[in-house]
């Protein structure tokens, strides 16, 4: 398929939009990447191709624009179907992995959100232990996905492993920023080591961006929010 | 085949109401638990720990909760009246508009219709919302085309128990004069076979929402 066929929409810094990266990796689909440096504007082309949302990542695959980030990482294990499978094959472990997945995102990330949006200590202070209360079922959860195997998928990495692995990145920015240990030893020890086989797998590497880095984006967020309010 | 399925659900819940609708669809037979939310049964509790909520689906033995992944659960399992589309690009296509009702559109039409502040507001985005799912519509007769797909199940909250609410509430947010194609979906909506059998009474509907709606103040 000619790389021009397959186009996406992303941002370094979004985890949403790692996930569809990843998926294009494993399968190895070539593709075009277009930076949307969203701090400054919107291209048109995010514009029309997702008026809904406006926001990454987007995946354009023969002119059809597909939004949002787990919907795109099914959608590219569906089409290119040859490659690694992505989801398990079997339809309970199927529901299991887009359970946790949901979880993930409309449990755990908002507590991600608050902190990093967060003023003042106590407010920071409550979403942090949100956050490392919200990590604490992943625990469990990794067992029963991985059944004794190396990632959420089992041998390889599949759905639950890329969409929980893309905030690893902003994780280890609050980490560092909060002096604390989100995924540790006592409380997520299967998770804890199951992040650094995820952060060296050879569709994450490169992807994953630099803790300085996207501190010091945050930085530069938080100014321009602040600024625009 | 030997199959045991169960379902922890409440007769006035959408969400559980979904999960019946797709497998009566697929003729699956299943045993029904009313859940009463103020007392949850232990087994509620045992089988989704995470969220404590209907729906639930018991598949010998085994538990999936979130009706959206029950719905792709239900389809992957028993193959008979598909419910997700074929095609690929359609099914994203499908499962975004699932998504956009349940995180966009519900929210902010149950917010238009309850809210005591800032109630202009949460008009203006609950009428956007509705103004974007209609959009979707286009000139089809269902989101699914001719027959009820996914995106109809799940839009089970907008075509009728958004009318309920606002009804009850005296907002007139779904109406025929502003959302003509959304409007004439729901009536055609309601009137169809599979989608009528799992809608409740209007009447006791209202009275399950008074007794919602006093408890959160």
């Amino acid at each position: 398929m000619a790389k021009s066929d397959v186009k996406l929409l992303g941002a370094w810094t979004s985890p949403f939009a790692m996930r569809p990266r990843i998926a294009l990796n494993i399968k190895s689909v070539d593709y075009e990447f277009q930076e949307e440096d969203w701090l400054v504007s919107k291209s048109e082309l995010l514009l029309k191709s997702n008026p809904v949302h406006k926001k990454v990542p987007v995946l354009i695959h023969a002119g059809n624009p597909i939004c949002e980030s787990l919907i795109i990482v099914q959608y590219i294990d569906e089409v290119w179907s040859s490659g690694p499978s992505i989801l398990p094959s079997d339809p309970y472990d199927r529901a299991t992995a887009r359970f946790w997945s949901a979880y993930i995102d409309d449990k755990w990330f908002p507590s991600m959100v608050a902190f990093l949006f967060a003023q003042e200590e106590d407010a920071k202070k409550a979403a942090i232990a949100q956050m490392e209360e919200g990590l604490v079922p992943l625990e469990e959860a990794f067992g029963k996905c991985s059944k004794g195997k190396a990632f959420f998928g089992g041998d390889r990495i599949g759905f639950l492993d890329i969409a929980f692995g893309c905030f690893l990145g902003w994780l280890r920015v609050i980490e560092k920023a909060g002096g604390i240990e989100l995924l540790n030893e006592t409380q997520t020890p299967s998770p804890l080591k199951w992040a650094e086989r995820f952060s060296s797998d050879i569709a994450v590497k490169e992807l994953l961006p630099d803790t300085d880095k996207l501190a010091e984006f945050r930085k530069k967020a938080q100014a321009k929010m602040t600024a625009n309010n | 085949m030997g199959d045991e399925v169960k379902l922890f659900g409440s007769w006035a819940s959408p969400f559980s109401r979904r999960v019946e609708i797709a497998l009566k669809l697929k003729g699956v037979s299943y045993e029904f638990i009313q859940e009463d939310f103020s007392n949850k049964s232990p087994l509620l509790l045992k089988y989704n720990p995470v969220h404590k909520k209907v729906p639930v689906l018991l598949h010998n033995g085994k538990p999936i909760a979130e009706s959206l992944v029950i719905l792709e659960y239900i389809d992957e399992t028993w193959k008979g009246n598909p419910i997700y589309p074929e095609d690929p690009y359609e099914r994203a296509v499908a499962r975004f508009w699932a998504k956009f009702i349940d995180e966009k559109c519900m929210p902010a039409a149950w917010k238009a219709c309850t809210a005591e502040e800032e109630q202009e507001k949460a008009m203006e985005e609950a009428c956007e919302c509705l103004k974007t799912l209609e959009g979707a519509l286009k000139d089809k007769k269902f989101f699914g085309g001719e027959t009820v797909g996914l995106v109809d199940i799940v839009a089970n909250t907008i075509g009728f128990w958004l009318k309920v609410i606002q009804e009850m509430m005296g907002v007139k947010l779904l109406t025929a004069e502003k959302f003509p194609v959304l409007f004439k979906w729901s009536e055609e909506y309601v009137g169809c076979p599979i989608i009528k059998r799992d809608l409740p009474p209007s009447d006791e509907l209202m009275v399950h929402f008074r007794a919602i709606l006093k408890r959160a103040k």
